[in-house]
């Protein structure tokens, strides 16, 4: 329509809308990328550590979940979302939330169920209530626990896991987690020395530490969580970028922390050293990754610091009173369901306070 | 953080939120003021409503001729002001005219004619001026005589405006020079230019409206500006400056008042609610040509700014010229000319036909190329919360626009709509380029709808 009325160089038509006219550079899709640019170093890092088993658990939930995105589409008739970057955001903190170990077929359920149950059917981008990634996650532990907590250690490469008998496979191929081995410490509270945890040297306490911090080749888990310290860079990344506001990771992390000191200087012998709290399980993912994805998180800066203290405190109370090791899933989908009613709560004043009623 | 540098001057003034757009006055802030004379035979178009308030009714007939700065339309009513010829000619006639709000409103439709008066001083009072001379109810009188309205864009008239309330007494006017506005230089060419009847307009707005503070604010972008008004002020005891941080709305009142004096006005309410007066740079400088000079307000300053037009400048522009003789004189428009805005990029509406005067309230022309302007894509709300955290009014913008959008008008209520001052920060910030601020008005159009019902 507009070339046809500038062929006529005479009748000069000029564009009508409303203000403003100028607008920020910045773009949804431009976000989205940055969110993948920032999980980039640790997604690299995943890929050298568990070499084809990450490729393998990462492309399937990017193609699971791009291609539910499209056939959605394509069966509603709308026009394509799947290159805003969303879908590659979400199939990137599901697959790098999974087990390096999991089967490409179980991957590809949780993308199908991330996608279509928790996006698309809530009308797609920015109309879910839940975190997709974790809600596929959520999804995968409910129908494969097994799997789920099978977690094999680094650079296992051609050694098959048959999840008949988990326990039988050698410990050098699968290995309890740090923050399993810190459960199995409360729960043997009563006497703490027969807990492999407290077995270890001070000092070897310290090397895990500062392993799980850097994501050294010692210590296993989910694919992506190997460096809190990669988790650290991305994070800075996106602050530097203005692409999320430090109220929720500061929220996140401040709570997790004080809480896992507290714990750590009332009954050393029970709770491991915060700081393995800290780096340890999906904990610096979630501050800077998952519990500030936009869509779900409140809208003001006061319910984004009690939502981030909220999924900290969830994700302790899980972690050192629960019945699982780790609570990041659990904690920021509670903490999404609150997500409306802290939007309620905190809703800004406005300047001069509220129009009254006449 | 305010430091008072010197015991007239003070800096750092801002408010909260907000946005940063790019400035880009540099087209036209080194241009200055020229003054624009019609030739013979062209044509004005004077519309009888130029102002918030009843419309005029046309004072002259059709053939008449009229002589520059007679009345040729006014109205009995409180808030309203007339309007004058600012040419001498003849009536061509009488009816309805295009106007800059897109509706055709009635107008006197004037032929130049051949015999012009010579240009009026107005850089500088023609006379010694001492405010203590003028009585507040004769700076009214001159003032609404002269057809004076608000020259920030909204032309409330400024007779109305300054009318002493006893119930709310007013302790200070603020001159409003910040001109936040990105591409706008009008102000900052005056305060330049003239900041001797200038400050002789707050002077008289001061006394008019009985306060005995005046403050002169201006954006730290202006520091030539800053310093001609601090030079044209160091005599006068009750005068002073507040430089402003650059930041957009800096010049909305609300802000403005928070910014300088740390009142908040309340929402529905007005600045004189806090005991203050907003005038802004134009309109003090009109206002002391009204009263000292016996001037109407058939001129006005006028930008006319952007990468779209070829010649850009700040002009002083007869009322009821026509834009597009406007931009002719101006070496009309480039080929990639996309939009011409009524004032700024950040609130100025857009005008799809050149055929429009130039009002009392037109403080700019704006013409953007294809370049300039966003023509991104509408994407869903992704719930980013930056409109929440620019919001200079702390409003929640992505809800209201939410609500109008499913035309449920009690919520965007419920979301304090009506407390929305449309000064477009949230769209900007948005980055799913969501037309914020056509939700907030249409949202306010369909509110004035139900309440009618």
């Amino acid at each position: 329509m507009a070339e046809e009325e500038r062929k006529e160089p005479k009748k000069k038509l000029l564009t009508v809308s409303t203000s403003p006219h100028l607008t920020d550079r910045s773009t949804s899709k431009q976000i989205m990328y940055e969110v993948v640019i920032g999980m980039l170093p640790v997604t690299l890092w995943s890929i050298y550590l568990y070499r084809h088993m990450a490729v393998i658990v990462l492309l399937t939930c990017l193609a699971g979940c791009l291609g539910t995105e499209w056939l959605f589409n394509l069966a509603r008739k709308r026009p394509q979302t799947i290159t805003d970057g969303s879908g590659i955001v979400t199939a990137l903190i599901l697959g790098l939330s999974l087990p390096p170990t999991l089967p490409w077929w179980a991957a590809l359920i949780g993308s199908v169920a991330a996608i279509g149950a928790a996006k698309m059917l809530f009308g797609g981008l920015g109309s879910n209530i839940f975190n997709p990634a974790m809600v596929g996650r959520a999804f995968l532990m409910a129908c494969f626990g097994t799997m789920m907590t099978t977690w094999a250690m680094p650079f296992q490469t051609g050694v098959k896991i048959t999840y008949e008998d988990p326990a039988a496979a050698p410990s050098a191929i699968t290995q309890p987690t740090p923050l399993a081995l810190a459960k199995d410490a409360i729960k043997h509270a009563a006497d703490p020395d027969i807990a492999e945890w407290n077995k270890q040297s001070p000092d070897d306490v310290n090397i895990i530490i500062l392993d799980m911090f850097t994501g050294n080749m010692t210590v296993n888990g989910s694919t992506g969580e190997t460096s809190a310290l990669l988790w650290l860079i991305g994070g800075v990344f996106l602050l530097f970028r203005r692409t999320i506001t430090y109220h929720i990771p500061l929220a996140v992390l401040g709570s997790s922390g004080v809480i896992a000191t507290a714990a750590w200087w009332a009954n050393p012998e029970v709770y491991i050293n915060p700081l393995a709290h800290l780096c340890g399980g999906g904990l610096m993912m979630c501050a800077f990754f998952i519990a500030t994805d936009l869509v779900t998180c409140p809208l003001s800066k006061r319910g984004r610091v009690i939502f981030g203290i909220g999924v900290g405190t969830l994700i302790m109370l899980i972690r050192l009173k629960g019945g699982y090791p780790e609570g990041v899933m659990y904690a920021v989908l509670l903490m999404n369901a609150m997500t409306p009613l802290l939007d309620r709560w905190t809703r800004p004043k406005p300047l001069g306070g509220h129009v009254s009623a006449d | 953080m305010t430091a008072i540098t010197t015991d007239k001057i003070r800096t750092k003034f801002t408010f909260r939120r907000g946005v940063h757009p790019p400035h880009r006055k540099n087209f036209s802030a080194s241009q200055p003021i020229e003054h624009i004379r019609l030739s013979s035979g062209q044509q004005v178009v004077v519309p009888m409503s130029q102002h918030l308030g009843a419309p005029c009714s046309p004072t002259v007939e059709a053939k008449q001729q009229v002589v520059a700065g007679q009345e040729v339309g006014t109205s009995d009513a409180f808030v309203s002001a007339p309007v004058h010829s600012p040419v001498n000619g003849v009536v061509k006639q009488i009816s309805p005219q295009p106007h800059p709000t897109g509706k055709k409103v009635l107008s006197v439709v004037i032929t130049v004619g051949a015999e012009q008066p010579q240009p009026q001083q107005w850089q500088e009072l023609t006379t010694d001026f001492t405010p203590e001379n003028f009585e507040p109810e004769k700076i009214i009188d001159a003032i609404r005589k002269a057809g004076l309205v608000g020259q920030g864009g909204a032309a409330f008239p400024t007779a109305v405006k300054l009318m002493a309330n006893p119930k709310k007494p007013i302790d200070t006017v603020i001159l409003n020079g910040c001109e936040c506005e990105p591409y706008l230089t009008s102000d900052h060419r005056l305060m330049l230019e003239a900041p001797g009847p200038m400050v002789a307009g707050l002077q008289l707005a001061m006394r008019a409206a009985g306060a005995q503070r005046g403050i002169i604010a201006i954006e730290d972008n202006k520091p030539d500006a800053i310093r001609t008004m601090q030079e044209a002020v160091k005599d006068i005891s009750n005068l002073e400056l507040a430089v402003c941080q650059t930041k957009y709305p800096q010049g909305g009142e609300r802000q403005l008042i928070l910014a300088v004096l740390k009142r908040v006005v309340p929402t529905g309410g007005l600045p004189l609610d806090v005991g203050v007066v907003v005038v802004n740079a134009g309109t003090a400088s009109a206002i002391a040509w009204a009263c000292i000079e016996g001037r109407c307000c058939n001129e006005r300053i006028v930008t006319v700014t952007g990468a779209g037009i070829q010649r850009p400048g700040n002009f002083r522009v007869p009322v009821g010229m026509l834009l597009s003789d406007l931009i002719d004189h101006c070496g009309g428009l480039t080929d990639d000319a996309e939009k011409v805005l009524l004032g700024g990029p950040m609130m100025g509406p857009t005008t799809g036909r050149l055929d429009v005067p130039i009002v009392k309230g037109t403080s700019g022309i704006t013409v953007m190329t294809r370049n300039e302007i966003t023509l991104d894509e509408e994407m869903p709300c992704i719930h980013c919360s930056r409109c929440v955290d620019h919001c200079p009014l702390s409003l929640v913008p992505t809800r209201i626009a939410h609500a109008v959008k499913a035309r449920d008008v009690e919520m965007a209520l419920e979301y304090d709509l009506l407390a929305c001052i449309e000064c477009g920060c949230c769209m900007y910030v948005c980055p799913s380029k969501i037309p914020l601020v056509q939700y907030m008005k249409s949202g306010k159009e369909m509110a004035r709808k139900a309440k009618q019902k």
